[in-house]
């Protein structure tokens, strides 16, 4: 079986700060890695692969960094890597995202399931996979979180707002997985050492034949900021009767008890 | 501005953005329609007139074919109404079937695509989208600059407001739809916890640093005496499932607006905080003082919850 996983080099949101004077998010010197959910499909992949044989191939389109954030990746068991280097594709939007992935899956030609996450750390919105549906004319199965394979049909558990549903349909097909579905594995240290070694093909924008037009932008971000916060910011820090009993007397003062 | 169309499979949610859509087009001078799919097609079209919708479309044929949760016909469907309404944005709401129907519908229609929104203003002819970033840490403002736009709302962002004089027309529509590829073996209505934390005036949440299930009663006494809900972090509910997850707050889970809300062994992950963000009244408990949560706090108690939580329910109680 040949599987793809999509996985997007972001920042690690972890360490991000916001500075306090505008609000604004601090970007610079905050490592790259792979998305969290990213990782669940991945993980998902290199299990599937454990069970029933096949590859698991690594895709990712981003910008120059890409290449050592991919490690990481191939750490976790994947066979291979094909990645879109381009610096116009730092930060792009999910619209662009979804046309050069399904150009790339296109080009590597040969595979029978497709897994991307739920939604990437940064953006979140969740039309990566959609999009890559409708260009590629395959069957989607979004917010999965159990998946089986049996032949060349899988069996999915999806998770919708009010209901679950057990589908089923042929592959090739496109899977979207949530966090719950697996915990990815943390690689060892021999892993990370033996993944330089394994294969890694890098594309440019004009070796998979994007078109132009294809990259416009169609979503115009105005402003990205932190909200607001005024919190009073009152810690006490005694011991817990004395901590307790204080916390008390504020929540009094501010009419929640005896409501 | 074309035409404003709007759908969910989720009738309530459709109505609210009823609402939206019929004050951003009567500054515009366009229409307002929507698209009703699935079952009890006809009573549910006189219930969207009601509720203000100028233009409802109905599937005349090929309406067997929306009896699934497949987003790929519900796209082709609504992409067919787009075109014959001249709709230019389209207003979804963003469930998790609404949610993956928007990036399909938007490749169809070659259109901008915005999810997960929680806040429109129109200014100077466009829609200013908000939404969360970077994890729930910023707030994002957007606009779509392609000719057409899809838009997503989070449920729960707008009231439904029912127009006085109601009076549209409704309009069966021939589809031409392809059979979908999944299928549906079984389906299980999720066993709804009769609560909506969402509405809850006090919140007592939840997070890791609990330990164990065993310690849900002295939680439970808590939120007992104060009146209030128990909502809950991520892996709590998801993984731990000491909670329903109903319970669940957060970016996957539900924004609250209590009055009030104590945070206990909850580190305070920015996808956690957005949930409780617009809380009046943040209280938070850690043994680790320098836990995230506590510079979202109003109150804080460095300790051990298994010696704070007990000991301040004793005092609220006398
Ligand atoms: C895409 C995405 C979406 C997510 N969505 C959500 C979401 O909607 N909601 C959500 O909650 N999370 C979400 N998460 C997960 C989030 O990042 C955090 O992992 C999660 O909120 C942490 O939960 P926690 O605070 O319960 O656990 P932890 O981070 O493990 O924190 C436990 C805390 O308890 C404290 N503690 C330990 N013992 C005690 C004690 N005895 N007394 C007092 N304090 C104690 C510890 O100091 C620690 O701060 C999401 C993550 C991703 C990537
Ligand atoms: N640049 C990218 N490279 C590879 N995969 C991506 C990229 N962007 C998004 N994805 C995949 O698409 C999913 C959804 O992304 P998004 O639509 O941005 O929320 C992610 O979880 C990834 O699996």
């Amino acid at each position: 079986m040949n599987i793809i996983a999509c996985v997007k080099q972001v920042f690690d949101l972890q360490q991000v700060r916001i500075k306090k004077e505008t609000r604004e998010p601090i970007m610079e010197n905050i490592p790259l890695t792979i998305g969290d959910i990213d990782k669940n499909a991945l993980e998902e992949g290199v299990r599937l692969i454990e069970q029933h044989g096949g590859k698991v191939t690594v895709v990712s389109a981003g910008s120059e960094d890409l290449e050592e954030t991919i490690k990481e990746g191939l750490a976790m068991g994947a066979d291979e890597a094909v990645l879109v280097i381009d610096s116009s594709l730092d930060s792009a939007e999910s619209a662009v995202s979804a046309v050069v992935l399904a150009k790339t899956v296109k080009k590597i030609g040969e595979f029978d399931l497709i897994l991307l996450g739920e939604g990437s750390s940064d953006n979140y919105s969740g039309q990566v996979g959609p999009r890559m549906a409708e260009i590629l004319d395959l069957p989607l199965v979004s917010f999965v979180k159990s998946l089986k394979v049996d032949g060349h049909r899988i069996q999915a558990v999806r998770s919708l707002d009010d209901c679950m549903e057990v589908v089923e349909v042929d592959m090739p097909a496109i899977v979207m997985v949530m966090s719950e579905i697996n915990e990815a594995r943390i690689p060892a240290v021999t892993q990370i050492l033996k993944a330089g070694r394994k294969p890694k093909q890098v594309l440019s924008l004009d070796e998979i034949e994007v078109d132009p037009a294809e990259m416009e932008t169609k979503v115009e971000t105005l402003s990205n900021l932190a909200p607001e916060q005024d919190r009073k910011q009152v810690i006490f820090k005694e011991d817990a009767d004395t901590a307790a009993a204080d916390l008390f007397n504020a929540l009094q003062s501010e009419g929640f008890i005896g409501r | 501005m074309g035409n404003i169309l709007i759908f969910s499979e989720n009738d309530r949610v459709a109505y609210s953005l009823l609402g939206k859509g019929l004050e951003i087009a009567s500054e515009q001078g366009s229409t307002v329609g929507a698209a009703v799919l699935g079952a009890n097609l006809k009573d549910r079209a006189d219930e969207y007139v009601n509720q203000g919708a100028q233009r409802v479309y109905l599937p005349a044929q090929g309406k067997e074919m929306l009896e699934s949760n497949d987003a790929a016909a519900y796209a082709e469907a609504i992409a067919q109404i787009a075109r014959e309404f001249q709709a230019t944005v389209i207003l979804l709401g963003c469930t998790r079937q609404g949610k993956e129907l928007a990036g399909r519908l938007a490749q169809k229609l070659e259109a901008g695509c915005i999810n997960d929104v929680n806040g429109m203003v129109l200014r100077e002819g466009q829609i200013l989208c908000e939404r969360y970033a970077l994890g729930g840490a910023t707030v994002m403002t957007q606009t779509v600059t392609a000719s057409a736009a899809v838009i997503s709302v989070m449920p729960g962002t707008y009231e439904a407001v029912s127009p006085t004089a109601p009076a549209g027309e409704i309009v069966e529509i021939n589809l031409n739809l392809k059979p979908d590829k999944i299928q549906v073996m079984e389906r299980q209505t999720k066993a709804a916890d009769s609560v909506d934390i969402a509405e809850a005036e006090i919140l007592v949440c939840v997070g890791m640093g609990l330990g164990d299930s065993g310690k849900m009663p002295m939680i439970e006494d808590l939120a007992g005496v104060l009146g209030a809900e128990i909502g809950s972090t991520k892996p709590v509910a998801t993984d731990q499932k000491w909670v329903s997850e109903e319970r669940l707050i957060g970016l996957s889970g539900k924004k609250c607006k209590p009055q009030l809300a104590i945070c206990l062994g909850i580190s305070g992950e920015i996808q956690f905080v957005v949930g409780i963000r617009e809380a009046k009244t943040i209280v938070a408990v850690n043994t680790d003082e320098n836990a995230p949560i506590f510079s979202t706090a109003d109150y804080g108690i460095v300790g051990d919850l298994n010696q704070v939580v007990p000991k301040l329910t004793a005092l609220i109680k006398s």
